[in-house]
Formats: C-alpha cells, structure tokens, sequence
C-alpha cells in the first residue's frame, strides 16, 4: 500500500518495542460485541490508472463551463482564474499545513492571511476583515448572529431581492438563537424604501441588503444604511467581491458589516465549493467578530512577525461563550483569492470587472431584442440580469444546453412568483460570439 | 550573521509594488464598453480604486513561492498535531479533483447534465455510512464544526416532532472547543461531564445529570487523550433509555476504520472530518469537509438537498419537509467529495482498515519510546493517538510550550499543546499511519534530547526556537493593539 510506509518488519520491530503480540493487542478497548467481524462493503480498491480511467468516466458525465458556454451565476461564476493560481496552491508548505497555531513555522501562511484581510477591508472599504468563513451563504448567517450580539435586537429584516438560497442559510443559523426573519418587499427588483421604513423598527438588529441582488439588480445601499441607521439597526451587505473594481465599496455607502461570497475571485466553480466566505466590519466590531484574524506583531528580536490574535472570541478558548462554533475555515481558498487580487492588481480588477458589465450590458440588448423576450426589472444592473420568456425557462434552457449554451437559471424553483424568467449572467469571459450565438439560439428556442 | 534564506525575506506583496506593473492577462473588449459604464448610475461607482498591489507575474510566484517556504506542512515536515490527523495528501486526488468535468462544473448546471457529479456524492454517501454504520449521509456540512450544529439541529428537530421539549446538552470537560460552542448555536445549554484521570467519562457525573430535559449526549471516540472509552455501549444505553440521543465527533476517526463503526456502538449521529480521515488537504486552515451521518429516525432531519437515485437517474431531492434546512448555499464542499472517493476507491476496505492498524501502532510506538521521558497522560494501550504531559518538566522550567518551540528547532512541527484542557501541560501527539519508523525514531529522539536538556541546559529549550523565520512573537502586543491590515507608511 504505497501510502503506508510499515513493513511487515517494521511493524514486529515496533511490536517488540511495545511489548505486545501484535496490532490485536492494542484494540483491546473496544468492545468485542461492536467489533466488525466482516470487512468493510465497499467497491474494490483500484490501482492509478484503473482509478483515473473511472473518474474520467464520471467527469465526462457533467456539462463543464468548457464543453459548455457558461451563462449561469445565481451566486457562482464563471470568471477568469490566471494560471499562477493552481501553482502556488499546491506547494505542499500552503496546501498540507494546518491553523498556523505555531506562528513561527507558520509564517506563510499567516503572512498570506495577512494580505488578504487587507485586501478584503481596502476592496469592501471596511475596517478589519477575518481570515475566511466557508461559503456567502454562512458569511451571511454569521453576520445576522453577530449584528444580535452587537446591539441585543432579536429581529433580520431581509431585502426580499436577497438570494433565496442564502435566504434558507440563515434560517437554519438563527433557529437556535430564536431569531426572527422579517422580508422586506422588492416588487421592483429592489428593496422597497418604503415597505422597509415600516418593517425596520426598535426590534431589528440588521437589514440585510445584497448588491447586485439575485436578480442582478443594483440597490441603493446608501438609503438602505440611513433607513436601516436611523432605526438604530446595523445594515448588513452582500457584496461580490470581484465587482468591486468597479462598484462602490459597501462600506462607503453606511456598511457596519461586509460579506459575500468569493468564489469570482479565483476560485474554481467546482460544483459549488469549497468556496470562500468573506467577512468584513466596522473596527469597533472587531470583538464580536466571528473566525480568524492574524494581527501583525513583532519578536524577540523586535523584527516583523504574525500570529492569530484576539482569539479569546473563539470555540477553542471560549467554547459554549464563543462568538461563533468555526474553527476550520477556508484558508486555501483565501489564498487563491490573495494571489488572484495581486495577479489582477489595481488595474485589473478594473479592467475584468468594466469588461463583464459591458459584455452583460450587450448581452442584455442582444437578447431582450428576441422577439417575446424582454428585461424582468428596469433597474441598473451590473453583470447579470433577468429575462421574462414568453415559453417555459426551463425547456428553452434545456433546448439550449444541447446547443452546449448553459442559457442561465430557470427561476420557477427558487422564486414561484419569476416562473417565466431565466437569470443570465455575463463574465469577463464570456465574448461577443458566444453572446451572439446565444441569442440567435434562444430567437429559435422561443420562435 | 550567515545567510538566512527564510529570514532574508520580510515583505508583503504591497511592498513588491511598483506603479504600472500588470501580471493579468484580460483581452481587449469586443463589445463597446462605455455605454454600459455610462448605464450604470454614478453613486454606484467606486470613486477611489482599491489599493491593490501593482506587481509582475515572477514577483507573484516568487513573493509566493517565498512565503510558503517559511511554512512547514506535511509535504516537508513531520506534523504530528494531534486531533488533527496530519497525514499525507496523495497527489492523484489532487489531479482528480482538477478534472474539467469536476473543477468547471456550475452547481447550478442542468441535473441531467450533472449525472457524474451527482453519482459520485451519491456513491461517497453510501461509502461513508458504511463505513460509520450510519443509515444516511449528507455531504452538505462545510467542516466538522457544521457537521456538528447540523447533527445537534437534527437532534432538536428529533426532539421537537415528538413533541418533547429538552433544553440540555451534556459534553465532556475534555471535549473540542466546537463541540460546545456548535451546541450552544443550536440553542442548548451546555452542561459539562466530567472526566477521570485517564480521559474516561465521569460515569456518576454522567448519571447524576442525565435529566428528563437532556436532548442529547456528544462525545468524541476514541477521546481526546487517544483511548478507547470501554464503557462506550454501555453510556450510549444509558442515554437511550432516558431518550437522550447519542453523538460521536468523528474528529479521531482514523483509529477504527473498518474496525468498528458508531454505528455499531450505539451512536445516532456522527460527523466526518474529510480532511482528517479522508486526506483531502488541511490547506493552512481549510477548507474542510464535514459530513454528517445519521440512523433511520433521523434521516428525514437531513440537511436539504440531498441526492437520490431511482432507475440509475441522481437528482437533488428538496422535498424534505422535516429537515433542518441548508447550511451552505450549495451542495457541500465537492471538491473535497472528490478527493475523498479517490481516496476510499484507492484504499478499499483493507486499505481502510490498515490505515487505522497502523495509525494504532505507530502512536503505541511513539508512547513507549518516551514513557520514560515525559509523564502519560493515561496509561495504553492508545489508539491513534497519545497524549503526554511536561508536567515534570515543567517544574525544570520548561513548559509544553518549550518543547512545542525546540522541536521546531529541530525539524519536526509541534504536537497540539495545552489539549485536552484536563491534562496539565499536554501535548498530544499523532502520528498518523503514513509515518515511517524512521520518522517515528527521529521524533522520538528529539523529544528525548528536549527532555535530557530540560534536565541538564535549558536555555537553548527556552530559547527556542532560533531556525525559524522568526522568533517567539509577542502575543499581548497583537491583542492589545491590534494591528489587522497593511497600511503604507505615512507618505
């Protein structure tokens, strides 16, 4: 067995040491009636290449975003991942290290967290970020719990355009602490101001506004923050990351707390993760913050060093008083996310994020001049956007994914109210071509 | 001073910047751009960039590759944290994972155009509650610490369909900080159990809170000191009959696959660390994978969705009217999943089971050599893990944490240290079964050199450790005025 080094040697050799017969004698704490007398009921073990063969056989299977032309986002997307990525990930000292709880044989990777929770605070325009949470949706449940413990209110008002997906996230997070979910309208494609004034009182810790919302639609996250402030509430937002070459920090528009799922910044789609919870808040915040942080302190001898720190708020410490239970988070994926924002830099992020929207913008034209086909929502949109369809979302998008065109989401099973509309998102990646073909395939689809 | 290829590097990648270097590579646009820039409302548009790094592609990888060579990890060192089954990461399930077909897959892509993604999760469902004797599996969890809300919520649902209202949740005071704090987020109170000398629980303390108003019972097997709780069947009785549910952490897994199954002990619910037993890679902090298996009862709890299979055709079931609803916004950490069924495809159910054999041996090993050196935290036999206390050394003036330092110093990373909580200067060694007896031997004898110091020069112990990037950090400092971001030096 290659990944098992003891000879049958070696293993008599370390037997003797102990002082025992062999490896039976060491098991005999366990119950003999709950022993298993059998061998596990698995498949067979495969050598390498049987292995590759069978797994190759089961990708095969999946419509790919290269097999495919991708126009599918709804919280996952199809952006460019440069190569030196992959790379760098896999260098054993990143990819097989754990929790750097030995900061001093763990400079790298503390170093690398470092980076990005500077990168994340400078793109998000807020104070302090933390070192990852696993996913948006948890980023998301997680701040709705920290936004309780900061002001005590036991009430989340949720922008009704907020991702029905994270919406169920959340629900699961706040069953325990007894929290209340409030939803505030959206029949326009954004957050009704003033369905939110009378939703948004003395009981609410946090409204909740994500920005492009689900269905692409930007909001008004300055409005949202005086309303959400003026109650006495924190405004809690949603932000993709990758967008924010372009759009205006969150938290320059009243943000207290940043979170968003990071998965455009480098990570690969893989069917839906492990992606990369990001967080971010207000300093004043930073002790109710839930996960990692690293803080830049110094040695022995006075040089520059890194280490976890205020990690009194964490399970390991303070167990059943913890800020939050996480203790594994996503720390390659941040670092994906780190060498991706280095790689794309300052000009970059720009550059891909005025390519999507254009590419979106022009996809938008292209297909909402389709004969029967128009745009859901008249509101400024960013990378993606929803498309009324005069026949079934979900049989054009399945005449279209024969075309090998991933047309975009059927809305019917996650928004019943949106049964005849398909979301469509654009990326950076996506080119005129692909655009046009798409919309001379959806004119037949719907024809 | 010589030379020092880790110590001569102290940048960020801020400080790599130069204005106007690009490393990207975006093509130019095909479709008009200021249109849409000019559609998009101006309050909506950043007005000052972000300050993000300016650099070339080579200073990418080299400030990367720079970094990372200040680590040590389990491709180039010995780890033997405990509780954290630092094994080898074989590299084919690294290749597996970066298939097209896996690594490009929109998890929203159509279902029938997903069957192999679908199949594979579909069929590691079933291979992990085999392998656990558990009924049903989710894969949804992101780590072991939502592995464990999700099975308490499933507890409370439990509870709550049968009209039973219970409030309590009893853990060992030597249990992982997640446990209480996963149990806490699911709304119960926290009640600990106390343990004996040698790890076991506190039977009489068990019994004595073992009230009408216990939903359930967590506790980790093997335990946290790396032994086999011989009375395991008997405490999940116990609990049974007072209709407190049963849930094993699964963290210390990798000492009975194939051996035997919490399932077979009497567990209702357990959870898998896949980065633990199932060597998908720690990553410096995650990303994990924490699925959570479950008994028939408590099946219809299940995070939604989970995947199904009739007529050989896999969807994603969300008819679940009972569950405890989503913990992620997708379907789980797939290409975690896909390492994991690599691995179990690769190792087979002897495999399995001589993974944890060896696991067994090589932590009995390890305890043998340095009984004489370091006090025991409980007598053997161990599992896959031991735990040792420098209590004697301590009163030497070197504590668990001298030794963690000096055996960085001398090429291996450090045990877990000051875990459990109830062993006095612990350190808690594991091995895992990928180690070769020659690794074991040196570690060993690294040990028994900081032991001999302690007693004859502990300065270099105290000193520790000299070879690293940096010294001993100072901890207060970074708490007390937390420094969490780069910012330039005043312009």
């Amino acid at each position: 067995m290659r990944y098992l080094p003891n000879t049958a040697q070696n293993q008599r050799a370390m037997l003797d040491t102990i002082g025992v017969a062999g490896i039976e004698d060491l098991l005999v704490r366990i119950p003999a009636k709950a022993r298993l007398g059998r061998p596990l009921a698995l498949p067979p073990a495969l050598a390498e290449a049987d292995l590759v063969r069978h797994l190759r056989g089961l990708a095969a299977r999946n419509a790919d975003a290269d097999g495919h032309v991708c126009f599918l986002g709804a919280g996952a997307y199809d952006h460019y991942v440069p190569s030196p990525i992959n790379h760098l990930i896999l260098r054993g000292e990143f990819f097989t290290a754990y929790t750097p709880y030995q900061p001093e044989a763990s400079q790298g990777t503390l170093r690398t967290i470092y980076e990005y929770q500077t990168m994340i605070a400078e793109l998000t325009g807020m104070d302090v970020a933390n070192a990852s949470i696993y996913d948006g949706a948890s980023s998301l449940a997680e701040a709705a719990l920290m936004a309780h413990s900061i002001n005590g209110r036991a009430e989340i008002a949720l922008a009704g355009a907020l991702n029905p997906l994270y919406r169920r996230v959340v629900e699961t997070y706040v069953d325990g602490p007894g929290l209340k979910l409030r939803e505030v309208p959206s029949p326009e494609g954004v957050l009704d101001l003033d369905a939110a004034r009378r939703v948004v009182g003395a009981k609410t810790a946090a409204l909740v506004v994500q920005s492009p919302n689900f269905y692409g639609c930007l909001e008004d996250v300055a409005a949202a923050a005086e309303l959400a402030h003026a109650a006495g509430a924190l405004l809690v937002v949603v932000s993709d990351p990758v967008n924010l070459g372009v759009l205006e920090a969150p938290g320059r528009q009243g943000a207290d707390i940043v979170v968003g799922e990071g998965q455009g910044l480098g990570v690969p789609l893989g069917f839906g993760g492990p992606y990369l919870g990001v967080f971010a808040a207000k300093t004043e915040f930073v002790r109710r913050m839930p996960g990692r942080l690293v803080g830049a302190t110094v040695d022995l001898d006075a040089a520059r060093g890194f280490a976890l720190t205020l990690q009194t708020r964490e399970q390991h410490i303070r167990r059943a008083k913890a800020t939050s239970n996480i203790c594994t988070n996503v720390a390659l994926c941040a670092l994906m996310a780190t060498i991706y924002l280095a790689t794309l830099g300052k000009q970059g992020l720009v550059r891909a994020g005025e390519l999507s929207t254009a590419k979106a913008h022009y996809a938008a034209e292209r297909l909402a001049a389709v004969p029967g086909v128009s745009l859901r929502f008249t509101q400024p949109f960013f990378k993606e956007f929803t498309l009324r369809l005069p026949k079934s979302p979900e049989r054009v998008a399945a005449k279209l994914a024969r075309q090998h065109i991933l047309a975009g989401l059927p809305l019917k099973t996650l928004d019943r109210k949106l049964g005849d509309c398909l979301l469509v998102a654009v990326t950076e990646r996506r080119t005129k071509d692909e655009i046009d073909a798409f919309a001379d395939a959806l004119a037949k689809a719907v024809a | 001073m010589p030379y020092d290829n880790q110590r001569a590097y102290d940048r960020l990648i801020f400080e790599v910047s130069s204005p106007g270097r690009i490393a990207f590579s975006l093509p130019a646009p095909d479709v008009p751009v200021e249109p849409a820039l000019a559609a998009l409302p101006e309050k909506y548009r950043r007005r000052e960039p972000a300050q993000l790094p300016e650099v070339s592609e080579l200073d990418v990888v080299r400030h990367y590759s720079r970094l990372s060579q200040m680590n040590y990890g389990v491709d180039t060192h010995f780890y033997p944290l405990g509780s954290c089954t630092m094994k080898y990461n074989p590299k084919i399930n690294e290749d597996m994972a970066r298939l097209g077909g896996f690594a490009r897959l929109h998890p929203l892509a159509p279902e029938a155009l997903a069957q192999g993604a679908l199949g594979l999760m579909h069929e590691l469902a079933a291979m992990l509650a085999e392998i656990a004797g558990m009924d049903a599996v989710s894969l949804q969890p992101a780590a072991g610490a939502q592995g464990e809300l999700a099975g308490v919520l499933m507890i409370r649902a439990y509870h709550e369909a049968r009209g039973e209202k219970r409030t309590k949740v009893l853990i060992p005071d030597s249990a992982h900080g997640t446990n209480p704090a996963s149990t806490a987020l699911a709304g119960y109170e926290v009640i600990e159990v106390k343990s004996d000398a040698e790890g076991r629980v506190d039977l009489g303390d068990l019994e004595r809170h073992l009230g009408p108003d216990v939903a359930a019972f967590m506790i980790t097997v093997p335990n946290t000191l790396g032994n086999f709780e011989p009375r395991v069947m008997e405490i999940a009785e116990l609990c049974h009959d007072r209709g407190v549910q049963v849930y094993m952490d699964g963290a210390n897994l990798n000492a009975i696959l194939g051996l035997t199954r919490p399932g077979d002990l009497g567990f209702d619910v357990c959870h898998f660390n896949l980065h633990k037993t199932f060597t998908t890679p720690h990553g410096g902090g995650g990303p994990g994978a924490g699925p959570v298996g479950v008994k028939a009862h408590l099946e219809p709890f299940l995070p939604t969705p989970i995947v199904s299979k009739r007529d050989d055709v896999y969807t994603l079931d969300w008819k679940r009217p009972q569950s405890i609803g989503k913990l992620q916004a997708f379907w789980g950490n797939f290409g975690m999943h896909v390492r994991a069924y690599t691995y179990i495809r690769t190792m087979g159910a002897d495999g399995l089971r001589a993974v944890s054999e060896n696991a067994v041996l090589n932590a009995n090993y390890v305890m043998k050599r340095l009984e004489g050196h370091y006090d025991i935290a409980a007598p053997g036999p161990c599992m896959h893990e031991c735990v040792l206390s420098a209590r004697r050394q301590k009163k030497q003036g070197v504590s668990a944490m001298d030794v963690a330092k000096r055996l960085l110093d001398l090429g291996f990373y450090a045990p877990s240290t000051y875990f459990p909580l109830i062993v006095e200067e612990a350190l808690m060694i594991e091995p895992t079964e990928t180690e070769s007896k020659e690794t074991l031997d040196a570690f060993c004898e690294a040990m028994i050199r900081i032991a001999k110091e302690a007693e004859t020069d502990p300065q270099p112990i105290q000193q520790a450790p000299l070879t690293t990037p940096v010294r001993r950090l100072d901890q207060t400092r970074a708490a007390r005025e937390p420094n969490l971001r780069w910012r330039p030096a005043a312009r």
